[in-house]
């Protein structure tokens, strides 16, 4: 279990004061994944090295099972760090080293015998599907078996704590999932911390058990995915359930309402767009809809029109009878993204298509 | 070719100043490696956002001590280390002595080359070694240096192409080998046969010594 408490990372530029990190706090229990997910600039590599103590918080505290890490020593911070195994984004392996030479790595530094060492590069390259590759070099290898190595010897210190620092961001569609699916396993095999910082909705819908939004050195929103998701005001529900954006329809329904829905958990189950036709006798447009499973529930979140002249107010009343969020909004046409946490550059949510 | 064999000079000569050339490469570019490796591990490391800045230190060392000594013309140079070649070996004169002076030449110019080197080693790879509890010390040996093998191989043979050029200079002051012969016999006595002999033997030197340093450094390279 990671816990993390008000952390502050102040850096100084001159006389001026850059603050990196304004009071992060988050917990992490044993076994689960969380994602930190954010915009460049939101902290997010701050908050990395701050934990792996690569740089020292200015305040707060890094809690790992009960050792506080950020008042180690200085003489005890390497054995503090062996705690946290750590996945690069680009793997950073050891270009002069086989994939068994970057797995014994961590061991050598600690002067492991050899036939114990060797025992456990095997074992290790075993369990994250590299067997046979044990004297291949990085540049033989694929970006996905790159990271596999880099997994393997991340766990060669037997950490409690796994980070990974965009650890899919330079992989495409099919080996992302590869990876993000061993990570999982291994999370429940070895009963990992995983502390996942990304800045891809993709990684956070498909293992991430919480999520942390980070936007400016805070934690904005956070909580289990399945709550968070079911918020339909919240930036990480926009985020996880996002709506194309679309333009009003020409031609269609006359200008009505236009609701938002979004529904989770058991109230997916029900059909609810019909029974709301058949209760109040009104027909109903679908403008954009998006329906996810995530943390293993069903979730929809839907842009509906009703027909002019409607008491919307009893159909948004009748709708949260049932559990089921919904609002009136003013607009049929989706907004682009809120300029809360947009991203700094224009071009950056059109590369990712993420965060929308 | 006939000529190439029959004179008199070469006959003599020849083969002493090969040996004598090569002694001076060999010695100096065993002191230049010594010497200069540590000294670009340090330069580098304590450089500003290095592995453990001192920037004092840094200062004095990569200014006072490099940079001056580069910036002194090799020959000037030479000759005014022959006291402490005097000093050291017990005498100015012969490649021993020579490799003195040499070797303090080319030491900085090494240093700089390995500063260059180490810079180039992707910082994410050191990141990851302090990561996994590396001391200092284990990341310059199991990270910054195998990693920079091979640019280092290739900066070695810079070097020690360098060297032979410099070793011909050293020849003019008491030095010896091929430098002398080409001066002595080839320059100052109009001997055409010395002068191009020697001078192919040098790029013959230069070109084994470059095609053996870039098969080294090839076959370390896995990238």
């Amino acid at each position: 279990m990671i816990t993390v408490t008000d952390l502050r990372k102040v850096y100084r530029q001159g006389k001026k004061e850059v603050v990196a990190l304004d009071g992060v706090t988050l917990s992490v229990p044993k076994g689960s994944i969380h994602g930190i997910i954010g915009h460049s600039g939101a902290g997010k590599s701050t908050l990395v090295r701050c934990l792996t103590l690569l740089d020292r918080p200015t305040s707060g505290s890094v809690n790992i099972d009960g050792t506080e890490l950020s008042s180690v020593r200085d003489s005890e911070i390497r054995a503090a760090r062996r705690r946290i195994g750590m996945v690069f984004q680009h793997a950073n392996l050891m270009d002069s080293r086989t994939a068994a030479g970057n797995v014994a790595h961590p061991l050598e530094l600690v002067k492991t015998p050899k036939d114990k060492t060797r025992a456990k590069v095997a074992e290790l390259l075993k369990l994250v599907g590299l067997e046979g590759f044990e004297n291949a070099y990085p540049s033989q290898l694929s970006g996905g078996q790159r990271q596999r190595v880099g997994i393997a010897r991340a766990l060669a210190s037997d950490p409690d704590v796994l980070l990974c620092d965009e650890p899919t961001s330079a992989l495409d569609p099919a080996t992302t999932d590869e990876i993000l699916d061993l990570i999982q396993d291994l999370t429940r095999r070895l009963q990992l911390t995983v502390l996942i910082i990304t800045h891809e909705m993709h990684v956070v819908k498909r293992v991430c058990g919480s999520v942390s939004l980070l936007a400016r050195g805070r934690v904005v929103e956070a909580g289990e995915l399945a709550d968070v998701a079911a918020e339909l005001d919240s930036k990480l529900a926009r985020a996880l359930l996002p709506l194309p954006a679309s333009e009003p329809i020409k031609g269609a329904l006359q200008a009505g309402p236009v609701l938002e829905i979004l529904f989770s958990g058991e109230s997916a189950k029900e059909p609810v767009l019909t029974s709301v036709a058949r209760h109040f006798d009104i027909d109903l447009n679908v403008l954009a809809g998006s329906v996810e499973t995530l943390a293993g529930q069903q979730f929809g979140h839907l842009r509906v029109q009703l027909a002019e002249n409607v008491d919307y107010d009893s159909v948004v009343g009748y709708l949260r009878d049932r559990g089921i969020s919904a609002k009136v909004v003013d607009t049929a046409v989706v907004p682009s993204d809120p300029a809360d946490f947009a991203p700094e550059t224009p071009g950056f949510a059109a590369e990712t298509g993420d965060l929308k | 070719m006939n000529e190439i064999f029959s004179n008199p000079v070469l006959a003599k000569a020849l083969p002493e100043a090969i040996v004598e050339t090569l002694q001076m490469v060999g010695i100096s570019a065993f002191f230049t490696v010594l010497v200069g490796l540590p000294l670009g591990v340090f330069l580098h490391a304590t450089a500003p956002g290095g592995l453990r800045p001192m920037p004092v230190v840094n200062r004095i060392v990569s200014d006072i001590v490099v940079n001056i000594t580069r910036s002194i013309p090799f020959a000037i140079l030479m000759v005014a280390l022959i006291p402490l070649a005097r000093l050291l070996v017990g005498t100015s004169l012969g490649p021993v002595a020579a490799s003195v002076s040499l070797s303090i030449g080319t030491i900085p110019f090494f240093a700089r080359l390995v500063e260059a080197c180490l810079r180039d080693v992707h910082h994410g790879k050191i990141d990851a070694a302090q990561v996994m509890g590396s001391t200092r010390m284990q990341v310059i040996n199991k990270v910054m240096l195998p990693e920079s093998l091979p640019a280092l191989v290739a900066a070695a043979t810079t070097t020690v192409v360098t060297l032979v050029g410099y070793s011909a200079m050293a020849g003019l002051v008491g030095g010896g080998g091929l430098g002398k012969l080409a001066y002595n016999y080839g320059f100052q006595r109009f001997d055409v046969t010395v002068m191009i002999v020697t001078i192919v033997l040098i790029i013959v030197l230069v070109q084994v010594i470059q095609l053996t340093g870039e098969w080294i450094s090839r076959s370390l390279d896995h990238r």
